[in-house]
């Protein structure tokens, strides 16, 4: 059933390497974060209601409902173009995704290890470099924020994955998660929409040596 | 005292961000001050004891918290003279000065913690009050500043979770879960060395954001950039500090195992690479500022150059990072007159400035000296320690080259700061010049002069301490 879950969430990169309307990606980023809530739900053996309530507030209420909504609402208030505007074609996006992911499962054949799930190292690193490759390869700032949520979406199976042994990882995961999110997307609410109406990388470019 | 440390100073940053007062505001600041000198001597004087199970006062923790306090005052001081000479809106200055204090606090419990997990969420912290300070003009370049920095930042955290993660695999054959330093040592021989390789691919990469060190340097450079110049002086000296600590306390784990070699190698390419990248940016770079901070790059790659190159470069790295914050933190702490006079940073519209503050000339002077590593400077001897390490680990090529660098480094600061101190600029109309104290001054000679003595002439006390944060590292 995990194994189901984390194939699910490999397709989603590849869905969002070729998507090309802004509000796709908030959606896949809320479906991700279904995904992880089941995964969670299933690959941790022994929960505390504690545990539980922290766990259901970062998936379900943090990752699926009030990023997206947020991003949603600073879409529209800024009038940010519906479009992705890529660098790359799609196709090569979803050319480099597959390299991706089958180098990572090459990468995982290569480790033995009974303490680590290899699906959960595949998902895990592709995410991260699915994520990187998004950041380098959009235009659009809020695009390097989206970027951000799939490696952080990423770290969080990593952390599944040692969950059982070391519960403490995950609540520190879901804190880094929670806080640096919060500290972009203030940012993000605050100013960067204001200053800079479309908000494109190319006006970040004024910090200089001379 | 480590939980009264961390209550007071988080609530006198919470007083300061909500208090509007000035006379509050000196009380608030002042207690702070002796709050941190009640900690740092604490510290000595209970050498070795652990606190609260994650705060362990070790040798090297004292070394850097003492630099720290020693900083910290004059930060507070020409923070001071700052926002009287750039009257900020009362609630930015509440904020700047909050946010101040809790940088400071959670670099100091950083360097305490010996808990990897602990030292990584006092890094998270410091990105926080960072961003506070770099937004301080609240402006489109101060914004790009802050976004830059908060995001780069924001992956390099997520890279040291990465790490700690992997970490907590290669810990999990040894039959442990108990991820403080102490322990990792204990374990060395049964961590698993693939998971550990990829732990500390990620730990490293992600504490270079901090430390300034190729690949994830580009962020602070424009952070120091943005920040008020007495922000600035902290981010380059203390808080890089911060960064070092990160990776050398795990350092030490990885040197202990078969991965030494490998690791020392991944370390010496990424310092390698950054004296490099600080040469060519040194030879183009026309804002002082951005000046100043290439050089803490260049200055990062010489320390980490020792630590990969081992024997004599342990004790040198260590040496090495006090004396350039103590002189680092001096030439920013200036940079604050300088514009006071020429409302420039850009060294095409600055000049002649013995006419106009000759103290100030003297400290310019006077750091370029000890920043380039002429003698008498100490940084002199930790420099020349570290060659001998490369020259001792048959390094020779590699020697030869970063020697080449750093004379163009020399020539390039050489060029700049001569022209700032001796040629007349263009089209600078001088009628309006501030008369400004040589008091103001008298911190940076103060610093520039520690780190000439404790270059030269070290106390015992110094030295052993020093010997002893490198004891576990095999010679």
């Amino acid at each position: 059933m995990i194994d189901v879950l984390l194939i699910t969430f490999i397709i989603t990169l590849f869905y969002i390497a070729i998507a090309n309307r802004m509000l796709t990606y908030l959606k896949v980023l809320a479906f991700q974060g279904v995904l992880l809530f089941v995964v969670v739900f299933i690959q941790l053996n022994e929960i505390n209601p504690v545990n539980l309530a922290l766990i259901l507030l970062e998936t379900i209420v943090f990752k699926s409902v009030a990023v997206p909504l947020f991003m949603a609402y600073v879409l529209k208030r800024n009038n940010i173009t519906r479009e992705a505007e890529p660098f790359l074609p799609n196709f090569v996006s979803l050319i480099i995704t597959t390299l991706i992911v089958v180098v990572t499962i090459l990468l995982a054949n290569g480790v033995k290890d009974d303490h680590l799930e290899k699906i959960f190292f595949v998902v895990a690193l592709s995410s991260l470099f699915t994520g990187l490759y998004f950041i380098a390869t959009r235009r659009k700032i809020i695009t390097h924020v989206i970027g951000y949520l799939i490696i952080e979406n990423g770290v969080f199976v990593l952390s599944l994955a040692v969950g059982n042994e070391m519960p403490m990882l995950v609540n520190l995961g879901i804190m880094l998660d929670i806080f640096a999110s919060v500290l972009i997307l203030g940012i993000f609410l605050n100013k960067i929409g204001d200053v800079f109406k479309d908000v494109n990388v190319d006006q970040l470019s004024s910090l200089k040596d001379f | 005292m480590i939980g009264i440390y961390l209550i007071a100073a988080f609530s006198i940053a919470l007083a300061l961000f909500l208090n509007r007062n000035k006379i509050v505001t000196f009380a608030l600041l002042g207690s702070f001050l002796i709050l941190q000198g009640a900690l740092t001597f604490h510290a000595f004087f209970n050498f070795h004891s652990t606190e609260w199970s994650y705060f362990t006062y070790d040798s090297l923790a004292i070394l850097l918290l003492g630099t720290l306090f020693i900083i910290s005052i004059p930060a507070v001081i020409h923070s001071h003279i700052y926002l009287n000479d750039q009257p900020a809106p009362l609630e930015s200055r509440a904020i700047y000065y909050g946010a101040i204090v809790l940088l400071l606090t959670a670099i100091s419990a950083g360097y305490l913690s010996n808990h990897i997990a602990v030292t990584w969420i006092f890094t998270e912290i410091t990105t926080l009050s960072a961003s506070a300070l770099i937004y301080h003009h609240r402006n489109k370049l101060a914004l790009e500043g802050t976004w830059k920095y908060v995001f780069i930042c924001a992956i390099s955290i997520t890279f040291v979770f990465i790490g700690i993660l992997f970490l907590s695999l290669s810990l999990e054959h040894a039959g442990s879960d108990d991820l403080s330093f102490k322990s990792l040592i204990a374990n060395k021989a049964r961590l698993n060395p693939f998971w550990l390789r990829l732990s500390f691919l990620f730990i490293f990469t992600g504490f270079t954001a901090k430390l300034g060190l190729v690949p994830m340097f580009t962020a602070g450079i424009d952070a120091k950039d943005k920040a008020p110049a007495p922000a600035g002086a902290l981010l380059s000296s203390v808080l890089m500090n911060l960064g070092f600590v990160g990776i050398f306390r795990f350092y030490i784990v990885v040197a202990n195992t078969p991965l030494h070699h490998w690791a020392n190698l991944v370390i010496g390419i990424a310092a390698f690479l950054s004296v490099f990248v600080a040469t060519v940016y040194m030879i183009k770079v026309k804002n002082i500022k951005r000046m100043f901070a290439y050089s803490g790059i260049e200055h990062m790659g010489l320390v980490m150059l020792g630590v990969a190159a081992g024997g004599v470069g342990y004790y040198a790295a260590i040496l090495h990072i006090i004396l350039h914050a103590l002189v680092k933190s001096g030439m920013f702490f200036q940079f604050t007159q300088l514009y006071r006079v020429f409302q420039n940073k850009s060294i095409y519209h600055v000049g002649n400035y013995f006419k106009y503050n000759p103290a100030g000339a003297m400290v310019l002077l006077l750091g370029f000296i000890s920043v380039t590593a002429m003698p008498p400077s100490g940084m002199f001897v930790s420099e020349f320690l570290i060659f001998r390490s490369l020259f001792e680990a048959h390094q020779f090529v590699l020697l030869v080259i970063v020697l080449l660098l750093l004379t163009m480094i020399i020539w390039a600061f050489g060029k700049n700061i001569l022209k700032i101190l001796f040629v007349p600029p263009v089209g600078f109309d001088d009628s309006h010049v501030p008369v400004i104290s040589a008091w103001e001054s008298s911190s940076q000679f103060f610093l520039f002069a520690l780190a000439v003595y404790l270059g030269l002439n070290p106390p015992t006390e110094f030295v052993q301490l020093i010997k002893e944060s490198v004891m576990l590292l095999p010679i």
